[in-house]
């Protein structure tokens, strides 16, 4: 039942600020702060709950009731040690991205607001659901006001960006729509009985070349949110133009709902079919790696660089869930995790910066440590964990995935590594062009405020705890991942 | 003693995060007290672990200490844990009290400058990730060492980020360790993928079991670790960021690039020398490596007009011979030189700074001259650390080592005539610069005016390690001379001991060519450089020697080499590729509907005679199909 509520909360909170926030614009971000931070409190009760307790078996919650029976689909939600981790995350991030808009938004707050909680609605829900059109429900619910997020608040471009974002998320939606209606007939054929259930459709006999095209439709659409090149080019034009908080639930939440899908769908249900392509998958992940680091090092927009280095990262999931091994598919959670807070707290940055100077062309700026010294400081430590520095999060992660990944193909896996140099590249030249050299910046600009310092102060403690002391992540989805592996043989 | 390893690096630790988190609002002294004094309890900390070492030694001769589980999946699990044996030791008693005193001559040095609390909290940092380099009891703790002190050499090169310049020397540093490094973390996984362990006691002990000699595995293993120490040591074909890392301060280039992180890779590779004996193709290399660059940053050392970049050039050419020493097998020997060198180089550099401070910033050793009245205490200190690095016979650390060296180049197991005489040439190089840039600096007519003296807190750094650099040396004498072996007796704790060949000459025909040589350099560098002296003028005539000059000046041309084979093509094809050619496939996409739409929107012109007239024709058409088909 607490999962349902986790959910509805938000939906609620979302419905209040859009409601009140017609009568007194600045009670919402106060509503939207209380909702985030309610659900915040709820998933750690959770977390330290299920700590104490022995469970057997890897579903640690389920929730079920009936929702449209005729049809076979019932209201599922289920949690275990990856849910639980991706939600911990949600609520992370989404109370960051109520905080950091507290000056930034200025018209239109309830809706601002609205959106913003229906969409983590949309996110807590794909990470829940267990009924296959219960998710193809939560998969939508978490675009549309994406969408909105990006064409209202969005920069100067922002209804080319919403546009691209829509069309691309929406084309894969559509295949995996498809693809969850082949299987719910092919498995209502064969059982007698239809049902959207994941555990049903789990069991279901296909043959080969039927997986091949199932799969396809489902691995569509979780690719292009990952996102795999070369389909990651609705990702820069979203990024760079939507608001901070958009730049920041799309980078650190909707990227890994692509990954999340994969192994909770595509591995379990088509486990032979998925082996048969993992070669091809693993070889796109190392492409995007290096392609999105040299894209990255070619940017001069702020946002747009950061949002290549994402499509590089998420290149490393790719290649560690098809290695099918138990270390690498451990690293990938952990860069799903790290990843969110590294690349949310370089967009919070360039969110600050932009404020601040009102570009995000690094060409106009330069020299800002100066100025900003504990700014300059934090962009330090999160280009470091971009460019993978051990102590920080993003390193055991990238680590895990590459020695997991080492004895399963090691050409693929030696290129992926190279692309530690690129990084390096990218990250050090973000840093010297924003905040070294000589300083261009006529007026003095303002470092930090308390709000913003507290923001950073909790992303900077989330990625040293996660790269000093990674086991209790690493525990939590053990069961999930040697499941996930496992399935295979 | 072992609860107390983890203070070590806890300590610089500590004050890192208090000038970083508070630093710009405490008083320069609060700041240069912590700066200097974490380092330097640190210090007295080693030095009380060290006494225990040699008075009762250790069950196993190490101590360890495990903090915490890192992480652990699957078959692999790392433990955040320490271990420190005689090898460590001499490395962490190096870096803690050599860094202490090179961080209480910052605190005089560094007194005007506006960031002092970011420099003393990058200098402790750094000093903390380089203990856990040679602290660390796994690989992994070693590479998020190896990491850290690559993030602090940046930070401190780029000290001074509002010159271009320097953020450039800075990037290039990073940009070519970063490529070493990456070779050493496949070589991580190459070993954890045989032996299923990243813990270097278990490494070694298997490794002996699990490979056999010169497979083509164990070759791999250890050409890729030895990749990620030729990065990090700056030897040839890495060597380029060194000398362009001069842009830091001076104490940096002191502690970073003279006396600590640049011999990481010699720790690395006498830390596992197992796997490097296994493999005779990866000993050669190293030995090669070693030889080919304390020749080739000789040569530019000898050319150099700015007096830091001298010492950077000498300074890769030491590391050189101590990679020399590693790949002949005369392991001792090569830590031996690492630890003399790092008193005498830090002198060096230290001594090189507080000239430079005194003569407005000047780095051209052509514009100074006549130092020798005017700055008494760093002209002594000084000619102490010159001779030192010129291997004076007897009264200098230097010639202890590098006599030893030499020695083994030849007579070691895989040493050969070849390697020693490159050495050989290598020292006359040595000798010949170091007179040099004592001549040209301190003799001759003062060219600059000096406008102030270094005070106490500078000059005592200074005589101590003038001391050390004198008197380092007198625990380890060759064989033949005195029967002192104190230093390697320490270290062959863990590392070999080194064997001759057959059919060797005599130990002291060796040493005698070597003093021999050693002489002439000097000689040499006296009858070039001494004042008065139109030799130097005369040759300068020549072209032939004059393009020879310009080439070793330019260090052999690597970087324009680098420039024009990588960096150029590498930011041509991003550059080309900015706009990313994949969304050109969907602009096509969308420009090509919407022109079909165009096309098609002409039908739908309200005209109702072309309506008609395109019923007709369908209707025609669709009733000729029926017909022909």
């Amino acid at each position: 039942m607490i999962l349902a509520y986790i959910i509805v909360i938000l939906l609620i909170g979302g419905l209040l600020c859009w409601l009140i926030g017609r009568w007194n614009p600045d009670i919402v971000k106060w509503i939207a702060l209380l909702t985030v931070l309610t659900d915040l409190a709820l998933i750690s009760t959770i977390w330290f709950m299920l700590k104490s307790l022995p469970i057997s078996g890897t579903w640690l919650l389920d929730f079920q009731v009936n929702w449209i029976p005729s049809f076979g689909t019932s209201f599922h939600l289920a949690l275990d040690g990856l849910s639980l981790v991706m939600l911990v995350l949600t609520f992370f991030l989404g109370t960051l991205a109520v905080i950091c808009s507290w000056k930034e938004i200025k018209q239109r707050t309830g809706f601002y607001y609205f959106n913003l909680l229906w969409t983590l609605a949309g996110i807590a829900g794909v990470f829940l659901a267990l009924d296959l059109f219960l998710f193809y429900f939560f998969w939508e619910v978490m675009l549309v006001p994406m969408y909105f997020l990006i064409a209202i608040w969005g920069d100067s471009n922002r209804r080319y960006a919403a546009y691209k974002f829509f069309i691309f998320t929406q084309a894969g939606g559509l295949l995996m729509l498809i693809s969850i209606l082949a299987l719910y007939f092919i498995n209502g054929a064969q059982t007698g009985t239809y049902s959207y259930d994941y555990f049903s459709l789990l069991n279901t006999q296909l043959d080969p070349s039927a997986a091949k095209w199932i799969m396809m439709g489902f691995l569509v659409a979780f690719v292009i949110k990952l996102p795999m090149v070369p389909l990651h080019n609705w990702l820069p034009d979203a990024h760079s133009e939507a608001p901070t908080a958009g730049s920041l639930i799309l980078a650190g939440l909707l990227l890994k709902t692509g990954a999340y899908g994969i192994i909770r769908f595509v591995l379990p249900i088509f486990p032979a079919a998925a082996a048969d392509i993992s070669w091809w998958a693993m070889a796109f992940g190392v492409l995007g790696i290096v392609y999105g680091a040299m894209l990255a090092f070619a940017q001069t927009d702020i946002k747009r660089l950061i949002a290549y280095t994402s499509v590089s990262h998420m290149g490393f999931v790719l290649l560690g869930i098809f290695a099918f091994r138990e270390m690498a598919m451990q690293g990938v959670v952990m860069q799903m995790v790290t990843h969110g807070i590294s690349t949310g707290a370089l967009f919070l940055l360039a969110g600050m910066l932009k404020e601040r100077l009102h570009t995000r062309d690094i060409g106009k700026m330069g020299g800002l440590w100066t100025s900003m010294p504990a700014m300059g400081g934090v962009a330090m430590l999160f280009t470091m964990a971009s460019l993978g520095l051990p102590a920080l999060g993003s390193f055991i992660a990238e680590f895990l995935i590459l020695m997991g990944t080492f004895p399963v193909n090691i050409p693929l896996t030696v290129i992926a590594t190279l692309g530690l140099v690129l990084s390096a590249f990218y990250s050090l030249r973000l840093m010297q062009k924003v905040f070294l050299g000589p300083v261009t910046v006529e007026h003095p600009v303002k470092d930090m405020s308390a709000r913003e310092m507290l923001i950073m102060a909790s992303v900077t403690i989330g990625i040293l705890l996660l790269g000093l002391y990674p086991q209790p992540v690493l525990d939590m989805v053990r069961d999930v991942v040697q499941n996930a592996v496992t399935m295979r043989q | 003693m072992n609860s107390l390893l983890a203070l070590i690096p806890a300590l610089p630790l500590a004050g890192f995060l208090v000038l970083s988190m508070a630093g710009r609002r405490m008083s320069k002294s609060a700041i240069a007290a912590i700066g200097a004094g974490t380092v330097g309890i640190a210090a007295i900390i080693v030095i009380a672990i060290a006494i225990q070492f040699l008075q009762a030694p250790p069950a196993g001769n190490a101590y360890s200490q495990t903090l915490w589980q890192w992480m652990r999946t699957e078959n692999f699990s790392c433990d955040f844990s320490l271990r420190v044996d005689a090898l460590s030791l001499v490395f962490i008693f190096i870096i803690t009290f050599v860094g202490a005193l090179i961080h209480i001559y910052s605190a005089a040095f560094m007194r005007p400058d506006r960031d002092y609390a970011r420099f003393f909290a990058s200098m402790n940092l750094f000093v903390c990730a380089m203990l856990l380099l040679v602290m660390g009891d796994n690989l992994v703790v070693m590479y998020l060492g190896w990491e850290g002190v690559g993030l602090c050499s940046y930070l401190l090169i780029g000290f001074w980020y509002e010159a271009p310049a320097n953020c450039h020397a800075a990037n290039k540093a990073f940009y070519v360790t970063r490529i070493g490094d990456t070779a050493m973390i496949i070589g991580l996984f190459l070993l954890y993928n045989e032996l299923g362990t990243l813990n270097i006691e278990s490494i070694l002990q298997l490794s002996v079991s699990q490979f056999s000699t010169g497979s083509n595995t164990i070759t791999w293993i250890a050409i890729l670790l030895m990749l990620g120490g030729m990065g990090k040591s700056a030897q040839l074909p890495f060597q380029t960021w060194l000398p362009d890392a001069m842009a830091g301060p001076s104490p940096v280039s002191a502690l970073i690039h003279a006396a600590t992180m640049v011999t990481a890779g010699v720790y690395l590779i006498a830390r596992m020398h197992p796997l490097f004996q296994l493999s005779p193709l990866a000993m050669d290399v190293t030995a090669v490596v070693g030889a080919v660059t304390l020749l080739v940053a000789g040569c530019s050392a000898m050319v150099q007009t700015d007096i830091k970049r001298i010492l950077a050039y000498s300074t890769i050419s030491q590391v050189g011979y101590m990679f020399l020493a590693l790949g002949t097998g005369a392991f001792s020997a090569g830590i031996f030189h690492f630890f003399t060198h790092a008193f005498f180089k830090a002198l060096l550099f230290l001594a090189a700074g507080a000239v430079i401070e005194s003569l407005h910033h000047e780095h051209n050793i052509f514009k100074m001259g006549g130092l020798k009245n005017k700055m008494p205490v760093v002209f002594y200190t000084f000619l102490a650390g010159a001779a030192a690095l010129a291997a004076l016979p007897l009264i200098t650390a230097g010639f202890f080592s590098k006599d030893q060296i030499l020695w083994y180049a030849w007579s070691a197991n895989n040493g050969n005539p070849m390697l020693w005489f490159v050495a050989l040439l290598g020292a006359f190089i040595t000798a010949l610069y170091s007179t040099r840039l004592m001549l040209v600096v301190f003799w001759g007519d003062e060219k600059t005016h000096v406008t102030k003296l270094p005070g106490r807190l500078m000059t005592a750094p200074l005589v101590v390690l003038a001391v050390l650099s004198v008197t380092a040396g007198f625990i380890e004498w060759p064989h033949n001379l005195l029967h002192v072996t104190f230093f390697s007796d320490f270290v062959q704790q863990v590392l070999p001991a080194t064997s001759l060949r057959d059919g060797i000459p005599e130990e002291i025909i060796m040493q005698g060519i070597a003093v021999v040589v050693t002489l002439l350099g000097i000689y040499s560098g006296y009858a070039l450089y001494r004042p008065g002296s139109v030799a130097v003028d005369q040759m300068k005539q020549s072209d032939f020697v004059m393009g020879f000059r310009n080439f070793f000046f330019k260090g052999w041309a690597f970087d324009e080499l680098y420039h024009t084979v990588f960096v150029r093509p590498f930011v041509y094809i991003t550059q080309m590729n900015r706009a990313d050619v994949f969304d050109r496939i969907n602009t096509s996409i969308a420009s090509g509907s919407r022109q079909l739409s165009k096309w098609l929107s002409v039908s739908q012109n309200g005209s109702l005679r072309w309506y008609v007239a395109g019923v007709l024709i369908g209707v025609i058409v669709l009733f000729t199909l029926q017909l022909f088909l």
